[in-house]
């Protein structure tokens, strides 16, 4: 979860004011959402991650179920491609994640019934990067109608993005060997600042004619966690089959949750259709990523002064919420008993937990590290 | 082409079926009967003066949006466990529960249908009441269950057919799971009296039978919170360890807030830790951790004094105003010179009725009448008013004399 400088968790100012609005509106009540969720949610939820001006919107094949966060429009997803993907139950349908991923990807899938989860190359812990060789291949390899789990941007836990030239390459592999591409977007606006940027790839893949899946999150770029507010967006071949899944994701959603908790989607569905609320919140937004942002370029930037063995650009080209330092378990263990700082054996850190006041002694901590420990 | 060319659409919800239709309606005097959720006597959806007080006191504490546990906001849980249990009960007393946080009643039950599902190896097979309400059997099915059923209404005297399903419970398989609505049966609202829970209870104990109570309406059912919750409480005493799944939709009238728990009785305390950490396990790749609005606002009403006292004021006003709209249907039906025997309309209980109309009378009252409900002849007493329960006796005669 994202942290203030002050090392405090940070609900919005725009979502206390919009939180505030609803609190005083007396002609709202607790009633039952529709199954698939708030229609104002479901539309600008989309709209946010596909762009305003996009084809698949104007040609009205999209669909939207609002999900009990990030995790929840997986599983809806999951569940569905079990049942309808690649002819009916498949559950032999292989499934690939990435090397690392987020360790909740492969419980999600399992849980859906897929059988067959396997994992393709992503990072490269020699030169500290993509292994977009190692991912192709795996790709190209692939039996055909794989379905593969993409981080839409800030990949979890490497903080390593596909350039814009290496996600064509990827889209060109994907389309020829007709793999499923199942987008993962749960910081939207809070990697880059930027809600285009970070939207990229989800936007280039409908350019290029997907159908495709993105499940999205609130809960980092809303800071809303604990309310809970995802959104599984659809993007077909025509509104028909749009319906169709929709139809059938609503019987899904049905015996999983019934129907999504209100409070949190009426908050971004608020902030989102209002143009001040939505430039306030973007406002707020980029104050996050900016803070994340400058916590690398400081943190490099001291490493480089302390003459750290090794290179410490991939500090400042990584992004998002985590940075796979480099560090080796070893390393990791001096900098838990000796230094107390915190992070996991892969090398794992948190930049939000860094603050202007412990910049310097984390830096220090890992010059030493690397330097004692080999 | 597309990936989903052979994916079919799925069937239309009847309940939400007859609500379409009720909304394009333009006649004045029309009833929307299938609705499952509580209406004041205007009409109106109700937000009970406690909530808004607990929404009050929760914004003052300007509190953060941090995630919470997987299994739930810790306050709401333990005080559910308590609101079901009774705060003298043993089992809760001496800590020998789990209860965690669920999506409402839909998703505490699929929690303990996947539980029983990764768990219960001795049998695959869930027996429902006939009829029970229509999102069991997907739910159980979908969580890899096979459903089975046992006799449990009586269309003949619309009242519950005891000796029927005595009958076909004393026949199920040993270590087979039994599905048992806590009170307010939905939807015939048929309830067993408690010599019958008393029976129903030794029964199942000698066939050896898991037990999953489903309790949707603690408090809405009689007005009495301990009242509508004495069956659970009975089985638990006679030494049966239930499985339990409550929702705070109807009885605190948080419906979209998606409050609800489930719960495990264990052997001991350190079973229910080991049952709980499975829990968070089928959790987590669900939905990972539930939305802390309605629970939060659950756990603020139960476990402050003076709004807990509110609530159990407001809980009653809302069933004895549903108790009361039964008693004027039927003494309507009466004056409007009916012959026929009503009383299991004042008999029945909950937010539901099964008037024993046939489809063909069903299908009357909509066309004729604007009156909508389900095609088994289901209403939701929610749905009548004072000053619209002589119009719908009205038309229930017409079509039945």
């Amino acid at each position: 979860a994202y942290r203030t400088d002050e090392g405090q968790p940070w609900v919005l100012p725009v979502v206390k004011k919009v939180e505030q609005m609803i609190a005083n509106n007396n002609s709202l009540n607790h009633e039952y959402l529709p199954i698939l969720g708030l229609p104002e949610f479901r539309a600008n939820a989309s709209r946010i991650a596909l762009g305003d001006d996009s084809p698949a919107i104007k040609e009205n094949r999209i669909g939207s179920v609002q999900s009990l966060g990030g995790t929840g429009a997986l599983r809806i997803g999951a569940e569905f491609l079990r049942r309808w993907y690649n002819g009916n139950n498949n559950t032999a349908t292989p499934v690939y994640i990435s090397v690392p991923s987020w360790e909740n990807h492969n419980s999600v899938f399992v849980d859906a019934g897929f059988k067959d989860i396997r994992t393709y190359h992503y990072w490269d812990a020699a030169k500290k990067g993509l292994d977009l060789k190692g991912l192709l291949d795996d790709m190209e390899k692939a039996p055909e109608f794989s379905i593969f789990i993409l981080h839409a941007c800030a990949h979890n836990p490497t903080g390593t993005d596909p350039t814009p030239d290496q996600w064509k390459q990827i889209a060109a592999v994907m389309k020829r060997r007709f793999l499923f591409p199942f987008f993962d977007s749960a910081y939207q606006g809070f990697a880059s600042g930027s809600l285009d940027k970070d939207a990229w790839a989800v936007r280039y893949f409908v350019s290029e004619g997907f159908e495709l899946f993105c499940a999205q999150s609130f809960s980092k770029n809303f800071g809303l966690y604990n309310e809970r507010v995802g959104n599984l967006t659809v993007v077909g071949k025509d509104a028909d089959n749009v319906q169709r899944v929709l139809s059938q994701m609503e019987k899904i959603v049905r015996t999983t949750w019934s129907n999504p908790p209100s409070q949190g989607a009426r908050i971004v569905a608020t902030t989102l259709a209002s143009p001040e609320l939505f430039a306030e919140w973007y406002d707020n937004v980029k104050t996050m990523a900016d803070r994340v942002l400058l916590m690398r370029s400081e943190l490099r930037s001291r490493l480089e002064s302390l003459g750290t063995p090794g290179t410490w650009n991939h500090i400042t080209e990584q992004i998002g919420m985590f940075s796979f330092t480099g560090l080796n378990p070893k390393q990791v263990e001096y900098m838990i008993k000796e230094k107390h700082i915190y992070l996991l054996a892969s090398g794992r850190i948190n930049m939000c937990g860094l603050t202007t006041k412990n910049l310097d002694y984390v830096a220090k901590s890992i010059h030493e590290a690397v330097t004692k420990i080999q | 082409s597309s990936w989903w060319s052979h994916v079919e659409m799925g069937p239309p919800d009847p309940i939400l079926g007859v609500t379409e239709a009720f909304k394009r309606d333009t006649n004045s005097k029309k009833m929307n009967l299938g609705v499952g959720a509580y209406r004041d006597d205007n009409g109106k959806p109700y937000v009970l003066n406690c909530v808004r007080k607990a929404e009050a006191i929760i914004a003052s504490k300007k509190m953060d949006k941090e995630y919470l546990p997987i299994g739930g906001l810790a306050d709401f849980t333990r005080a559910s466990a308590e609101l079901a249990l009774g705060e003298n009960s043993e089992a809760f007393k001496s800590g020998r529960y789990v209860t965690v946080q669920g999506i409402s009643g839909t998703g505490s039950l699929r929690i303990g249908a996947s539980f029983l599902q990764r768990f219960f190896k001795a049998s695959r097979d869930v027996y429902l009441p006939k009829p029970s309400w229509g999102n069991h059997t997907p739910i159980f099915r979908d969580a890899g269950m096979q459903l089975q059923a046992y006799r449990y209404y009586d269309p003949k005297t619309c009242s519950l057919d005891f000796s029927g399903a005595m009958d076909d419970i004393s026949k199920i398989p040993e270590k087979s799971v039994i599905l048992l609505h806590a009170c307010a049966h939905n939807p015939t609202g048929v309830d067993p009296r408690q010599e019958q829970w008393k029976e129903l209870a030794a029964t199942v104990k000698k066939r050896n039978l898991l037990v999953y109570f489903d309790m949707a309406y603690q408090g809405f059912a009689s007005g009495d919170i301990n009242r509508d919750a004495w069956a659970v409480r009975h089985f638990i005493e006679q030494g049966i360890n239930v499985l339990l799944s409550q929702s705070y939709a109807k009885n605190m009238g948080l419906y979209g807030e998606r409050a609800g728990a489930f719960t495990v009785i264990c052997k001991d305390a350190e079973e229910a830790k080991r049952v709980e950490s499975q829990l968070k396990i089928l959790i987590r790749p669900m939905y990972s951790n539930p939305p802390v609005n309605g629970a939060r606002i659950a756990s603020t009403i139960l476990n402050t004094p003076d709004l807990r006292k509110e609530w159990l004021v407001e809980v009653k006003g809302m069933a004895d105003r549903i108790i009361s709209m039964r008693t004027q249907l039927v003494s309507n039906l009466k004056k409007e010179g009916s012959s026929h025997n009503w009383q299991h309309i004042t008999d029945q209980i909950g937010m539901f009725c099964f008037t024993g109309l046939k489809p063909e009378q069903v299908e009357r009252l909509t066309k004729e009448f604007s009156i909508y409900m389900t095609k088994d002849g289901r209403i939701s007493v929610a749905g009548v008013t004072s000053g619209n329960v002589g119009y719908l006796a009205h038309a229930i005669h017409q079509v039945t004399k």
